[in-house]
């Protein structure tokens, strides 16, 4: 990694108030510091309430914040609202996990599409941003004709490929993907992956990935940073954290992970089991 | 529970400050003048004047108001103009009236309600439609009309019940009871039409939900699973519905009393009105906003004991 | 790049017009004609009345209908017809005015609430809950106590507490909106909060409208009747609906006839109004279920003919079989086969795998074995067979006896498979009461709860059977329900992706439970997954199954180092592996 990070987190926190009178706020993500390189994919791993998802929706500035910073090219953004939040849009872009929801139904694609393009600090004519969409279009596998067709029209996948033509239309240093891949099939999955690798060859974005599955990330991310009940355990490049991990909860999660392979799994089986008789 | 019960009625206060006021200053734009109305056209100045000042008509809105607000707290609603009757007595003595009416008819739509919207979730799809036709009937046609053509029918022509009037339950529980059917009934029809609605569209979708299946899968018997769980899981929206109808009942019950002429709130509210008898209508309103009160205590009661999440905090 | 998927069948451009295909439901369009037809005759009542309404024939007092009185004339000789005409004027004027002021506020204050939020919300929803509150009819009486027989002033006063109502639904319909995945992905995108409500919230709002307008318009008619019933909303000798009921219900001893008249015409009105506001729900469930139109019948299943045909009997040793089994689904555009004529045999004490991607069809294979296809599908083909007996095609009695003692069923969704308002000891003693065939008391029931929680390794039997689902975590949840397939003994279990909604560290626990159940039991495991790890991890045998058809099947050992068809080959190379890269066989 070299020069300042495209992202950088510093001691972030969200918490909650607690229903009840004078009880602590819930603590979602806690003291979270980490930083994402120019063209870096870094993968966030963790298990359901692990607050993976916070730090995406912090990031983004969907959640309040209540301490620590996000910095964005070595820019504060952590509070900007309103118009300054707006303006980060050509930088700072997300696809969501559910391609069924992150569409709205009632809009044709290309209107979907020309979103992005069209907001405030941009200067494309009609016709320019007519060319765009057809150059977003075939570059994520779409027919020409995608651009007059409803959501409900496309598969899962294609969707996917849809929010993800979004996500790049403006070129954005940081693209923040929340599980995107998640609801798809596995042949599906695989495509998809291959594009956003793709994706990232061309326009150099980076990419911070946030997921469940710590088999997805392990080709896929350079570098990944395990979390566990909002705080970082566990923090190396990829291969290193699915094949030597260092922390116990890593660990669990490294062996409780099943492999196809039958003869393969059988024995990593084996081997849970004695580690669990180990520790008690 | 205890929370939401207080937090309810805490809540009740400033809604009853709010409509009693509501109805203060509206009253006080209507044209006439008390005073002259209760001592006719005969009286002194001097008799006039005095009236005027034992009434507080010489003083502000805002102040008649606070006179009003502090009477109230003290348990007076004042006196009818007309009659010089005690306003809480009135009430005391056509409330029974009223209260029959909205719980008779609450009881017998909630029975008749669910139980016909259950049978039609479990049948197929043509009584499903006819269903509909059916239930859009009975809340489309008003309740005045039907309580006209019951009693063109079962009073007029067959002689079964009382046409009109009612008898207290103390000086005969039996005529008592059936000079209310036709009132109860025709206050309750658009009711049954509401919650059988309601219950059908409930169980259906409960009915398609995995814990269903689970219990489906596991054997158990289609009554159960229809009269035990499925119903259980109908319980939030069709108390919901049973509350806002008792709500739209309370109301309801003006036009059923002044067709069968029963001495209820309602054809009280309604002579009130058009007299212009301004203390009885305050209180009447008073009367009826509270009744509206206690129907949401008691639905936020009945929520928060079927549903196990808020009952087990 | 890999693959592009074919596009599904290009549906129909998704309409926003509210109104568009309600020419197609006879019912809501007849009563939408009715509703426009008596609006404009009243609106033309001078030019088609055949008499002025207060002309009186005291020679014709009320006569039936008439060549020259089409209605026939009331107790005054005046024109039923006529009146009925001129008597719509005030009561359709009012109605209007209530609609206008109630879609307004509604409208306005839904918004505002449900979009700006914070304080706002907070003042505009008090406001909200004062107006449900207030007897809005008796504030009415007040109204037209000063405004003296006032249409207009009492039908506003209507409207506009009734507003409340449809506020919370714009506002509630509103939140949700908000909360989409498109709106953030849209404020992502970098629109403003007013652009997003113009193009992302306004127009799915307007569509929301019209069920309540219409709804309200019943509502609105009956009390502005009801007040003309009572003389209080139109000086005495005009006539309107209300009034002319009134005045009919004077002599219903002597002739009822004009009572169904002016009564007849109200109910027709305000049950056209209910009919086009019931018929617009139904269109807008329609278009966001994206069907097209309703479902048909579902297809019918086959007879269960040739039973005794050789090819038709179980195979020995195997107590699952399945031989050319199709499933169909009803659809708009005619029944279409999921499951394309499968066939496979189970053992006992076996775990078999199906294994697919989603629309292989693997789920519904499950759920027909239990006879719990949703109400449009239906087994078109073959049959099943249980421990020797024909289970497809069974009287739903007949299954109900089948489920849970022979064969039993574990869900995907822990969370939801448990009904939330019973505590899991009543569930679970209900289906060992149905099932178990416990001799003896409430003792023993309670002892065999006991043993169930046990056996799927629950620490805390007793606290458990206390909890109601909701206190449980996903993975014991998932237990609870292995437990509930246990009570019976079932000879098979079919486990639909058991594990797909749990961590991956809960799923392994899940895992070892069942093959430990199955050590035990010895009965057979269906296990339906979309994960070939999970295959990898649990299946003895398994079947792969692409688009309704089987593909391969066979020992995992053959389907994982062996595989045939492409396919499988396919699946194998893009499920992703967490283990070092030479330990694969691709």
């Amino acid at each position: 990694m070299t020069g300042t990070p495209v992202l950088r987190l510093d001691g972030l926190a969200v918490r909650y108030p607690s229903r009840g009178f004078r009880r602590p706020p819930t603590t979602v993500i806690e003291d979270v510091s980490f930083e994402v390189g120019e063209a870096e994919t870094v993968a966030l791993v963790g298990e359901s309430g692990s607050g993976k998802t916070t730090i995406g929706k912090a990031v983004l500035g969907l959640t309040p914040v209540s301490g620590g910073r996000v910095l964005l090219a070595g820019r504060d953004i952590t509070r900007l609202t309103g118009r300054a939040r707006r303006l980060l849009s050509s930088d700072l872009q997300a696809i969501f996990q559910n391609p069924y929801g992150s569409l709205n139904p009632a809009l044709p694609v290309g209107r979907t599409l020309a979103e992005p393009l069209l907001t405030s600090g941009s200067t494309l004519s009609r016709a320019e941003v007519h060319e765009h969409i057809a150059d977003l279009l075939r570059r994520v596998g779409l027919p020409e004709d995608a651009a007059g067709r409803y959501p409900a029209q496309f598969s899962g996948g294609q969707r996917q490929r849809i929010a993800i033509a979004r996500a790049v239309a403006r070129r954005p240093r940081v693209v923040i993907c929340d599980e995107p891949t998640s609801a798809l099939d596995v042949t599906t999955q695989a495509a998809a992956l291959d594009l956003l690798a793709e994706l990232q060859r061309t326009f150099g974005c980076a990419y911070l990935f946030i997921t469940h599955d710590l088999a997805v990330v392990k080709e896929f991310a350079a570098r990944t940073l395990v979390l566990q009940r909002g705080r970082i355990v566990e923090e190396g490049p990829s291969a290193e954290v699915c094949e030597r991990p260092r922390h116990a909860y890593t660990r669990r999660l490294v062996a409780a992970a099943p492999v196809p392979d039958p003869v393969l799994q059988r024995r990593r089986r084996q081997e849970r089991t004695d580690m669990r008789a180990a520790t008690g | 529970m205890f929370p939401i019960i207080l937090r309810r009625l805490a809540l009740s206060v400033p809604l009853l400050l709010i409509v009693s006021a509501i109805t203060f200053v509206l009253e006080s734009f209507v044209p006439g003048d008390p005073a002259r109305t209760v001592l006719g056209i005969n009286a002194t100045q001097e008799q006039y004047d005095a009236l005027r000042a034992a009434m507080h008509l010489d003083q502000p809105v805002a102040v008649q108001y606070w006179l009003y607000l502090r009477d109230l707290l003290q348990g007076d609603l004042g006196s009818s103009l007309f009659s010089g009757e005690s306003v809480l007595g009135l009430i005391g003595q056509r409330l029974p009236v009223t209260l029959a009416l909205v719980i008779g008819g609450t009881l017998l739509a909630s029975l008749v309600g669910v139980v016909l919207g259950v049978y039609s979730a479990t049948r197929g799809r043509f009584s499903r439609r006819l269903f509909d036709i059916l239930s859009l009937l009975g809340s489309a046609v008003p309740n005045f009309w039907i309580a006209l053509m019951l009693v063109a029918v079962f009073a007029v022509k067959f002689g079964f019940f009382p046409a009109t009037g009612y008898t207290p339950f103390a000086e005969s529980p039996g005529q008592w009871a059936a000079g209310l059917v036709l009132p109860v009934i025709s206050l309750s029809i658009g009711g049954v039409a509401f919650i059988s609605k309601v219950t059908r569209d409930a169980m259906m979708s409960t009915l398609g939900l995995d814990h269903i299946r689970t219990l489906r899968a596991s054997g158990i018997r289609p009554s159960s699973i229809v009269w035990k769980h499925a119903l259980r899981g109908c319980g939030l929206p069709v108390v919901t519905t049973i509350g806002l109808m008792m709500i739209t009942f309370i109301p309801g019950t003006i036009l059923i009393e002044n067709v069968f002429t029963l001495p209820g709130l309602g054809t009280t509210v309604v002579d009130a009105t058009n007299q212009h008898d301004l203390p009885v209508v305050q209180g009447l309103t008073i009367t009826f906003t509270v009744m509206v009160i206690v129907v949401n205590l008691l639905v936020d009661v009945l929520y928060s004991l079927l549903n196990p999440k808020v009952r087990a905090e | 790049m890999t693959t592009v998927e074919a596009p599904p069948k290009a549906r129909s451009r998704p309409r926003t017009n509210p109104f568009a295909g309600i020419w197609r439901r006879p019912v809501p369009a007849a009563a939408f004609v009715v509703v426009v037809g008596i609006s404009v005759a009243v609106i033309l009542a001078p030019l088609l009345a055949p008499h002025p309404p207060l002309a009186q024939d005291l020679l014709h007092t009320l006569s039936g209908p008439s060549a020259n009185h089409p209605l026939g004339t009331d107790v005054l000789g005046r024109d039923v017809l006529s009146r009925l005409l001129y008597g719509g004027r005030p009561t359709l004027i009012g109605v209007g005015l209530a609609v206008l002021v109630y879609a307004f506020f509604g409208m306005s204050l839904g918004i505002l609430a449900g979009y700006l939020r914070g304080w706002t919300d907070r003042v505009i929803v008090a406001v909200l809950d004062v107006m449900l509150s207030v007897p809005a009819v008796i504030i009415t009486l007040a109204v037209l106590a000063i405004f003296h027989q006032s249409n207009a002033a009492a039908m506003l006063t209507i409207g506009f507490f009734a507003s409340a109502g449809l506020a919370r639904i714009i506002r509630s319909s509103c939140i949700a909106l908000r909360e989409e995945l498109f709106v953030d992905a849209a404020r992502v995108s970098g629109l403003g909060p007013a652009r997003i409500m113009a193009r992302h919230i306004l127009p799915r709002l307007t569509g929301q409208l019209l069920v309540p307008v219409f709804l309200f318009s019943g509502n609105a008619l009956a009390i502005q009747t009801g007040l003309g019933f009572l003389g209080l909303a139109t000086p005495a000798p005009a006539p309107s609906w209300g009034g002319m009921v009134g005045e009919a219900a004077q002599i219903m001893q002597q002739d009822p006839y004009l009572l169904f008249v002016s009564g007849g015409v109200i109910g027709l009105m305000s049950l056209s109004f209910g009919l086009v506001g019931d018929g617009l729900r139904d269109l807008e469930q329609d278009r966001r279920q994206a069907t097209g139109g309703r479902l048909r019948r579902p297809v019918p299943a086959t007879a269960p003919q040739d039973a005794n045909k050789p090819s038709d009997a179980p195979p020995d040793g195997a107590v699952l079989a399945v031989r050319d089994y199709s499933i169909a689904f009803a659809t708009a555009q005619g029944p279409r086969t999921v499951v394309d004529s499968i066939s496979f045999s189970v053992r006992s004490g076996e775990i078999f795998g199906l294994v697919g991607e989603s629309g292989s069809g693997k789920t519904v294979t499950g759920l027909s074995l239990l006879g719990l296809l949703p109400p449009n599908g239906a087994v078109t083909s073959g049959s099943a067979w249980l421990a020797g007996t024909r289970i497809s095609g069974l009287p739903e009695r007949e299954l109900q006896g089948i489920r849970g003692s022979e064969i039993a069923l574990v869900s995907q969704e822990p969370m939801v498979a448990l009904d939330p308002y019973f505590t899991i000891g009543s569930q679970l003693s209900e289906v060992v009461r149905r099932t178990g065939a416990v001799p003896g008391g409430k003792e023993a029931v309670r002892q065999r709860v006991r043993d169930l929680l046990t056996s799927v390794h629950l620490r805390d039997p007793d606290g458990v059977a206390r909890r109601h689902p909701h206190e449980l975590s996903g993975g014991m949840l998932q237990r609870v329900v292995i437990a509930m397939a246990l009570a019976g003994s079932p000879k098979v279990l079919i486990a639909d992706e058991p594990t797909t909604a749990l961590d991956v560290t809960v799923q392994a626990g899940i895992l070892d439970l069942l093959r430990s159940l199955r050590d035990e039991h010895g009965m057979a495991i269906i296990l339906i997954t979309h994960d070939l790890g999970v295959v990898a991890d649990s299946c003895d045998r398994a079947l792969v199954m692409e688009q309704g058809r089987i593909v391969e099947e066979g020992p995992v050992e053959d389907i994982f180092y062996r595989p045939r068809h492409p396919y499988t080959r396919q699946l194998i190379a893009s499920t992703p592996s967490i283990a070092p890269t030479e330990g694969r066989i691709a």
